[in-house]
């Protein structure tokens, strides 16, 4: 068995449980929804063994390193991220029809990085062989994949509105009955960047620190960093925009949308669109 | 203040000074305390950070001036935009940021140490119809008897309470984490501490580079401005090292470097080894692994010449670039060479050298010749075979040069921004009232934060609450 299988497994198995969960939101029957995330657990499991094979393996070429060193190796963890993340809200609070909107994110990292990248173990390049890699990695990962469930949960919140109307007093009945109160989907939005503004602060800061260690310049507006500020600017606007009147709601919600786009561009845009002193993606 | 708008007439047009001096500096006040500024300063910030991230910045690559139109190049000189994380009207921007944060600070930090040092102790009618989370209890025994009874269950299930008698009622206070109130400010407060580093740093720090050729030494760097700085100190680069992956990508670039003071070496700075992401540093200056090359005076490079009917090889020894006329008439010269030939040629290793023979009466061929790989050599050139053994250039090693006292002062507040967003986002100031009257108890909670959390541990509480006997 190689790792390279186990994620095949991995990204087949994301598969599932997200057609299961649109069979959910069709149908509204418990079980599906119970089915579809027990199937992502599992997705879960096996991709954790992949992730630690592919370590060992790394280690078995000589060439050892923690499977986080180019873009397909943190795609890998970006979707393994989202999928922990979306256990913890589930299993925590039990609304379990986010899972429709959050486990295609994973899927769609997955299926990206086993169809379109070069999935081989590569030797670390003296730029990358620092622990600093990992603590950073780690980090900005984490706060990634907050934030990918928060903008999961903020399209839930702004489809409710739109379909409800802005008089919440008249819940709408249907597929609507199966998304949380709006008022929960806020509250949801907001836990969850307040589990993904630290980490992104964390994976700044780590990331600082490296380029200090590693350059002797802390903050040197390359674009990659820049774009993590942009990003960490628009998530404490969001913060901000919570505690400000005619501001709640509605583009708190946009807010963590265009955090989450800016997210994205952060993490694949500047590479494959911008140049820069981070090598992800080069090739 | 009573202010009485005044109304002069001015060329006809009727101008009100609707309020007084006074009032305008409130304006002024709230406008820089207000929270819609706050929105309005991050969300530029976000939007006008971009054009850094999509215009070069700094030196401006000839291709990219050659693309654009000149008007346009002018404008955006003008503006700054090829330098504009230190533009103008990038900098106002957070000065007036700074600005929000600290008048917004001033305007509430005294209120937020009223409320965490002077309590609501007495819960009057407002407070208890706003608090969602009430219980209630019935007692048989005195109104006495029951407030030292709960007072002492307060104490151990939860914080010890202060009891205020009010109209006939007694009030029970107790509250837990009401300094984590000030997380928030804490975050505030560390932005402009990692300013007040980054501005240390620009004032009093430098950045600059230096390349060492192998075996000898410098006492000073060249900074930003390409100006010679003197170091206060030595430095020698004993050895410089490259390796390869067999794949061709870089495995270790490795200087040996000794600190010299007047001639001699620094105990403890002798024969360090630095690598990337393991830099030196001495007397606060830090030096950074960065590139390598070789130097190019007076290296002599050996290359040998055999015929193909045998014979011993002849070695010649040849400069970079210097056409040499071999006894038969064939010119030869070497175009470049390298010590590790990996990167550019994955499969083959060691020294190898790019040469141009041109044969009596024939073009030109360029081919390479390599040291560890004879039997690749002799399957070029005609009659003759060239090999390459090495040369005596030295590498010189590349490194960055940086001394930032205010580094310190800026991990300081990194660190501050940590604690206070664990303490704003994970910490909550949890409220507990029981007003004890006649017969019964009623008691109230408010936490400041996750209020699904506190509903469980007041459920809890209120459960044996309702158990008491008294
Ligand atoms: C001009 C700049 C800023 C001003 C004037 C400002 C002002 C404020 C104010 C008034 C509050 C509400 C405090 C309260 O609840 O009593 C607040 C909350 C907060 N601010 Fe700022 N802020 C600024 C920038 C920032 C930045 C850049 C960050 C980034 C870390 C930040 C992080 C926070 C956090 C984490 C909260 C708590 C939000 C919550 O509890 O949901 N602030 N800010």
């Amino acid at each position: 068995m190689t790792s390279s299988m186990l994620f095949n497994v991995t990204t087949f198995t994301y598969l599932i449980s997200m057609i299961v969960f649109f069979a959910f939101l069709a149908s509204r029957s418990k079980s599906l929804g119970m089915a579809g995330s027990y199937i992502a657990y599992a997705g879960l499991i096996v991709q954790t063994a992949a992730i630690g094979l592919r370590w060992k393996e790394s280690y078995d070429m000589g060439v050892g390193h923690a499977p986080m060193s180019n873009l397909y190796e943190s795609i890998v963890f970006f979707s393994w991220t989202i999928i922990l993340l979306f256990a913890y809200i589930d299993i925590r609070y039990k609304y379990r029809i986010i899972g429709a909107f959050v486990v295609p994110f994973a899927l769609l990292g997955m299926a990206w990085a086993q169809l379109g990248m070069n999935t081989g173990i590569e030797p670390l390049v003296p730029a990358l062989q620092s622990n600093w890699l990992l603590y950073h990695v780690i980090t900005c990962f984490l706060g990634y994949a907050a934030f990918a469930v928060a903008c999961g949960i903020s399209t839930m919140y702004l489809i409710k509105t739109a379909v409800e109307g802005s008089n919440s007093s008249t819940p709408a009945g249907g597929l609507m009955s199966m998304f949380p109160p709006l008022k929960a989907l806020d509250d949801l939005n907001y836990r969850a960047i307040m589990i993904g503004f630290p980490l992104l602060t964390l994976g700044i800061i780590t990331g600082a620190a490296w380029a200090n260690y590693a350059w002797g310049t802390y903050w040197s507006w390359d674009p990659k960093e820049t774009w993590s500020l942009i990003v960490w600017f628009v998530y404490a606007a969001f913060l901000h925009a919570r505690i400000t009147k005619g501001w709640v709601g509605k583009r708190a919600a946009w807010l963590s949308v265009i955090g989450f786009a800016a997210t994205i561009f952060c993490y694949l845009g500047v590479n494959l669109l911008l140049s820069g002193l981070h090598s992800y993606g080069g090739n | 203040m009573n202010s009485v708008p005044l109304q002069i007439s001015y060329h006809g047009l009727e101008i009100t000074l609707a309020n007084t001096e006074r009032s305008f500096i409130t304006k002024v006040w709230d406008f820089f305390c207000s929270l819609k500024l706050t929105l309005f300063l991050l969300i530029s910030l976000s939007l006008t950070s971009i054009i850094g991230t999509v215009l070069p910045q700094g030196a401006l690559p000839p291709q990219y001036v050659a693309e654009i139109s000149a008007t346009k190049l002018q404008i955006y000189t003008k503006l700054g935009f090829f330098d504009m994380y230190h533009s103008w009207w990038f900098i106002a921007l957070l000065y007036v940021f700074s600005l929000n944060l600290v008048s917004c600070s001033i305007k509430r930090l005294p209120h937020v140490f009223k409320f965490v040092s002077e309590p609501t102790l007495v819960l009057g009618e407002g407070g208890r119809n706003s608090f969602p989370l009430k219980k209630e209890l019935a007692f048989s025994g005195s109104i006495d008897k029951a407030k030292e009874r709960l007072s002492e269950f307060l104490g151990k299930e939860f914080s010890a309470p202060v009891v205020t008698e009010h109209n006939g009622e007694y009030h029970l206070f107790a509250q837990k984490a009401a300094w984590s109130r000030l997380g928030v400010y804490v975050v505030h407060f560390s932005i402009l501490v990692i300013f007040v580093g980054a501005i240390i740093g620009s004032l009093v720090g430098y950045k600059g580079f230096v390349a060492i050729v192998e075996g000898t030494s410098v006492n000073s760097f060249e900074n930003k401005n390409g100006q010679q700085m003197p170091l206060g100190f030595e430095v020698l680069c004993e050895k410089f090292t490259a390796s390869f992956y067999d794949t061709g990508a870089p495995k270790e670039f490795k200087s040996i470097l000794t600190v010299l003071e007047n001639g001699k070496p620094v105990p403890g700075y002798s024969q360090v080894k630095v690598i990337v992401n393991q830099p030196m540093t001495y007397k606060g200056i830090t030096f950074y692994q960065s590139s390598y090359g070789q130097a190019s005076e007076g290296g002599m490079h050996y290359v040998t010449v055999a015929s193909r009917n045998g014979g011993t090889p002849e070695k010649i020894t040849v400069q970079e670039g210097v056409p040499v006329t071999l006894k038969d008439g064939t010119i030869f010269k070497l175009l470049e060479a390298t010590q590790e030939v990996r990167q550019f040629a994955p499969g083959f290793s060691g020294p190898a050298a790019r040469i141009e023979v041109t044969r009596k009466g024939a073009a030109p061929q360029i081919f390479i010749a390599f040291k560890d790989f004879p039997e690749v050599n002799a399957q070029r050139g005609d009659a003759l075979i060239f090999g390459y053994e090495g040369s005596n250039a030295k590498q010189y090693t590349g490194l960055q040069v940086a001394k930032d006292p205010g580094v310190w002062v800026v991990w300081l507040g990194c660190t501050l921004m940590i604690v206070g967003l664990c303490i704003a986002f994970f910490m909550s100031h949890k409220r507990v009232w029981v007003v004890v009257s006649k017969g019964q108890a009623h008691m109230y909670g408010n936490a400041s934060k996750n209020q699904a959390a506190f509903q469980m541990q007041f459920e809890e509480i209120s459960e044996k609450f309702q158990h008491l006997k008294i």
